[in-house]
C-alpha cells in the first residue's frame, strides 16, 4: 500500500469509529452526570462533575427493584432462546445442506417469509393469544416469539456454512465405520463450531435487543426484560429527569455484548477447514 | 481379505443417464485391480458404488460371496483413500489414524489402539508427525496419513480414488512405488481408480478400461498394451499413444498416406469381414530408421517406406520423429470421435516414430523408415474392433502376470518372516 492509500484508510477508519462510537460515548458521559446537570435541556456533552450515583441508583437505590429483575429476565430468556435456536437451526440447516428431501425449498422460503413480518403487526394478536392460554408475562411467552425472530436467520446462516464443509469428510467418516449421526457429531459439529458460534452471537443480539415483544407481552417484573424496563424508569423525584439512570442501565446491558464478542472472536477463526482437503 | 464381485452393475441418475452401464468384474482375493478411463467414464462412480456411498440401480455387488447392495458403508468393512485425502482437520495425525478404531467402540483397548496406530505410522514413516495437525503437513505427508487411516483397520479391501492426482510429478512416482509395495506386503485386495495410464500400467495386476460407463477390456497391463480389444483401449494405453493410419486394402497391400505396406501374415484371412477402408494401429517404437535395421534379421519382418519428417525431438535416450500426412476424409470423423473419447480435441494427421538416439535423421529431410508389421494392429473403422487381436496370446500374458504376482507376494511374505 502506498502512503496515500494508507492515509485514505486511516481517515476512513477514524470516520467510521467516530460515527459508531459517538452514541456510546455520549451515553457513557450521561451515565456519569449527576441528575442536576440534566435540568434545563441536558447540559454539556461531558459531565461537569463525575458521579457514580446513577449506577448506585439502579443497583442499590430507587430503581433497583425495576432493574435487577429485568436484568435477570433478560439474561435468562435470551440465553434459553439462543440455545434452543442454535440447536434447532443446526439440525435443520444440516438437513437442508446435506439431504435431499421434498419440501426443502419450502422450508427455506417459509423461514425467510416468517422473518419478513414486522414485529409490531404480530405483537397485538400474540398479546391476545398469550392472555388466553396463560403465556402472558412469562419467560416462555417471550422465548417463543424470540425463536421466530432468531430461527430463520440462524437456519440461513448455518445452511450456508454447512454447504462449505467438504462432503468427502463425512463420507470418509462413514467408510471409517461411523453411523450418519456419529459422522455428524464427530466430524461435522467440530468443523461447524465457528459457524455455530457466529450464529449464536447473532441470535443472542436479536433476542437481547428486542423491545417491542418485551414491552407488549409483559406487565410485571416476572418476565420484563431490560429494554422494556428502561421505559419505566423515573427520576428520584417527579421533577427529576431519569436520563442518568437510563444511561447507566444502557451501559450495563452493553457489557455482556462486548464480552461475548471479545470471548468468541477467537472461535470465529476463518479457515478452520484448511488442511482437510488439498489447500 | 476378500474377493469382490460385480455382476452387471448399473448406475442410472434421475435424468436417466447411465454413469455405469452393465459392468461385471471379478476381483480375486489379494489382487490389485485398476479402474482407468478418461474423465467422466464412470470409474469414480463405480468405486463409490462398491464402497456404498452411491446407490446401485441394478446388478449385484458381492464381497466374499455375500450380496452387500443394501448395506451401509460402515457395514461393508472396506477402507478408502479419497482424492482430496478427507483428513479431519481438527484432529492430530495420531487421532486421524485412530479414528476408525475409536469408532468401533469397545473393540479395542487404548493400548491396542496405540499399538496399531504406531505400527501404521511406522510403516508409512509418519512417526515424527503424529502430534501435528493435517493443515501443517505437506501433500505427500497428508497422503500418507490418509493411507494410515485406511490400513490401521483390518479392512477386507482398500479402495483408492485417484489418490495421487494432487501431488507433483516427482512425489507421485515415489508414492506410486510405496503404494505398490504396501499392497504386496499386506496382500490385501485393492481397487484403484485413476485417469493416469502410467499409474494403471505400473500398479495393477489387472486393469479395467472404462469408456462412458462401459467396460472396454479387462486384462493385465501387458495384454492391454500388446493385444488391445478395440481402438479406444489401443489409443488410451501407451504414451506417446498408438498411431492410427487410414488404409485402403487392395488384395495383399495396404495403401496408406505414408506409403504402401504389405498386409502382415497375422492379419491375413481376418480382414474379409470388414470393408476396404481400415485403420492401422502402430506404436511409435515399432518404427525405426531403416538404416539401423537393414543388415539385421528384423529387416525381413517389416516393410520400408520413405517419408519426410517435419521435425524430430531428441530426448537423450531416444528420439521422436514426426511425419505429417494428408488425412483421409472418410476416416477423419471416426478418428476425431475417438480423440474426443480420449479427452483430446482432434486426432492430428501425423505419425510419431521412435528412432534410436543416435539416428542422424533430422527434421525437414526425407528418410527411409522401417515399420515392424508383425506388431501392427488392424481395426475396423465401423465397430472399432481390433481385427488382428490374438486372444490366446493375450490370455497367456495375463496368466503370466498372475503367476508373477503370486510369486512376488510369496517372496515378500517370506522376506517379512
Amino acid at each position: 500500500m502506498s502512503t496515500k492509500q494508507k492515509l485514505g484508510w486511516a481517515i476512513a477508519i477514524v470516520v467510521v469509529l467516530i460515527w459508531s462510537l459517538f452514541p456510546v460515548v455520549s451515553i457513557l458521559a450521561n451515565s456519569l452526570k449527576p441528575a442536576s446537570e440534566f435540568a434545563g435541556g441536558g447540559g454539556s456533552f461531558l459531565p461537569q462533575t463525575y458521579t457514580w450515583e446513577n449506577y448506585q441508583m439502579i443497583f442499590t437505590g430507587g430503581a433497583r427493584d425495576l432493574f435487577l429483575p429485568a436484568l435477570r429476565n433478560s439474561i435468562g430468556i435470551t440465553l434459553i432462546a439462543t440455545a434452543v435456536a442454535v440447536v434447532l437451526a443446526t439440525l435443520c440447516a444440516y438437513a437442508i445442506a446435506r439431504l435431499d428431501f421434498p419440501g426443502k425449498r419450502i422450508i427455506l422460503i417459509t423461514a425467510l417469509a416468517v422473518s419478513m413480518f414486522p414485529v409490531v403487526s404480530i405483537v397485538t394478536p400474540l398479546f391476545n393469544v398469550w392472555r388466553q392460554i396463560g403465556l402472558y408475562d412469562t419467560w416462555l411467552g417471550l422465548i417463543l416469539p424470540y425463536l421466530s425472530l432468531t430461527l430463520p436467520i440462524s437456519i440461513w446462516t448455518l445452511a450456508a456454512f454447512f454447504q462449505q464443509i467438504p462432503w468427502d469428510l463425512e463420507r470418509a467418516a462413514q467408510v471409517d465405520g461411523a453411523t450418519s449421526f456419529q459422522a455428524f457429531r464427530k466430524v461435522i459439529v467440530p468443523l461447524a463450531a465457528p459457524g455455530v458460534f457466529t450464529t449464536a452471537i447473532i441470535a443472542f443480539f436479536i433476542a437481547w435487543n428486542d423491545f417491542v415483544f418485551g414491552i407488549g407481552l409483559t406487565s410485571t417484573s416476572a418476565a420484563r426484560p431490560v429494554p422494556a424496563a428502561l421505559a419505566f424508569f423515573t427520576g428520584a423525584s417527579q421533577f427529576e429527569d431519569p436520563a442518568g439512570a437510563i444511561s447507566a442501565a444502557a451501559i450495563i446491558v452493553t457489557i455482556p455484548v462486548i464480552i461475548l464478542v471479545l470471548a468468541f472472536q477467537r472461535q470465529i477463526v476463518a479457515g478452520l477447514t484448511q488442511g482437510a482437503v488439498k489447500g | 481379505m476378500a474377493s469382490i464381485t460385480m455382476n452387471n452393475l448399473v448406475k442410472k441418475y434421475d435424468d436417466g443417464f447411465p454413469a455405469v452401464n452393465d459392468v461385471s468384474i471379478d476381483i480375486a482375493d489379494g489382487e490389485f485391480l485398476i479402474l482407468v478411463g478418461p474423465s467422466g467414464c464412470g470409474k469414480s462412480t463405480l468405486l463409490r458404488m462398491v464402497v456404498g456411498l452411491e446407490d446401485i440401480t441394478s446388478g449385484d455387488l458381492l464381497i466374499d460371496g455375500n450380496r452387500v447392495n443394501e448395506k451401509e458403508p460402515r457395514q461393508r468393512n472396506l477402507s478408502m483413500v479419497f482424492q482430496n485425502y478427507a483428513l479431519y482437520p481438527f484432529l492430530t495425525v495420531y487421532e486421524n489414524i485412530a479414528f476408525p478404531l475409536r469408532l468401533a467402540k469397545g473393540k479395542f483397548s487404548d493400548d491396542e489402539i496405540d499399538k496399531k496406530v504406531r505400527n501404521a505410522a511406522e510403516l508409512l514413516d509418519l512417526n515424527d508427525h503424529l502430534e501435528r495437525k493435517p493443515g501443517n503437513l505437506s501433500g505427500g505427508q497428508r497422503q500418507r496419513v490418509a493411507m494410515g487411516r485406511a490400513i490401521v483397520r483390518d479392512a477386507d479391501a482398500f479402495l483408492f480414488d485417484e489418490p495421487l492426482s494432487n501431488l507433483d510429478a516427482k512425489l507421485r512416482g515415489q508414492m506410486r512405488t510405496e503404494i505398490a509395495q504396501l499392497q504386496r506386503r499386506l496382500g490385501i485386495t485393492s481397487l484403484y481408480v485413476t485417469h493416469d495410464q502410467t499409474e494403471a500400467m505400473t500398479l495393477g495386476d489387472r486393469v479395467a478400461v472404462l469408456k462412458k460407463g462401459r467396460l472396454q477390456q479387462i486384462a493385465s497391463p501387458r495384454e492391454l498394451y500388446e493385444q488391445p480389444a478395440n481402438l479406444f483401449v489401443a489409443g488410451f494405453i501407451g504414451a506417446p499413444s498408438m498411431n492410427f493410419l487410414p488404409a485402403r486394402r487392395d488384395g495383399n497391400t495396404f495403401h496408406t498416406p505414408i506409403g504402401d505396406i504389405p498386409v502382415p501374415e497375422h492379419a491375413q484371412g481376418r480382414l474379409d469381414s470388414a470393408g476396404e477402408l481400415l485403420i492401422l494401429g502402430v506404436r511409435p517404437e515399432h518404427f525405426a530408421d531403416a538404416r539401423d535395421v537393414q543388415d539385421t534379421p528384423w529387416a525381413a519382418k517389416g516393410a520400408t517406406f520413405e517419408a519426410e519428417l517435419t521435425h524430430t525431438e531428441w530426448l537423450g535416450n531416444q528420439q521422436y520423429g514426426y511425419v505429417r500426412y494428408e488425412q483421409d476424409q472418410d476416416i477423419k470423423a471416426k478418428l476425431d470421435e475417438l480423440a474426443k473419447d480420449l479427452d483430446a480435441d482432434e486426432m492430428p494427421a501425423q505419425v510419431v516414430v521412435e528412432l534410436d538416439a543416435s539416428s542422424r535423421i533430422r527434421g525437414g529431410s526425407n528418410a527411409n523408415l522401417w515399420v515392424n508389421t508383425r506388431k501392427m494392429h488392424v481395426f475396423d473403422p465401423e465397430t472399432g474392433l481390433n481385427l488382428t487381436r490374438d486372444e490366446e496370446a493375450g490370455a497367456e500374458l495375463t496368466r503370466e502376470a498372475n503367476e508373477e504376482r503370486k510369486a512376488e507376494i510369496e517372496r515378500l511374505q517370506r522376506h517379512e518372516s
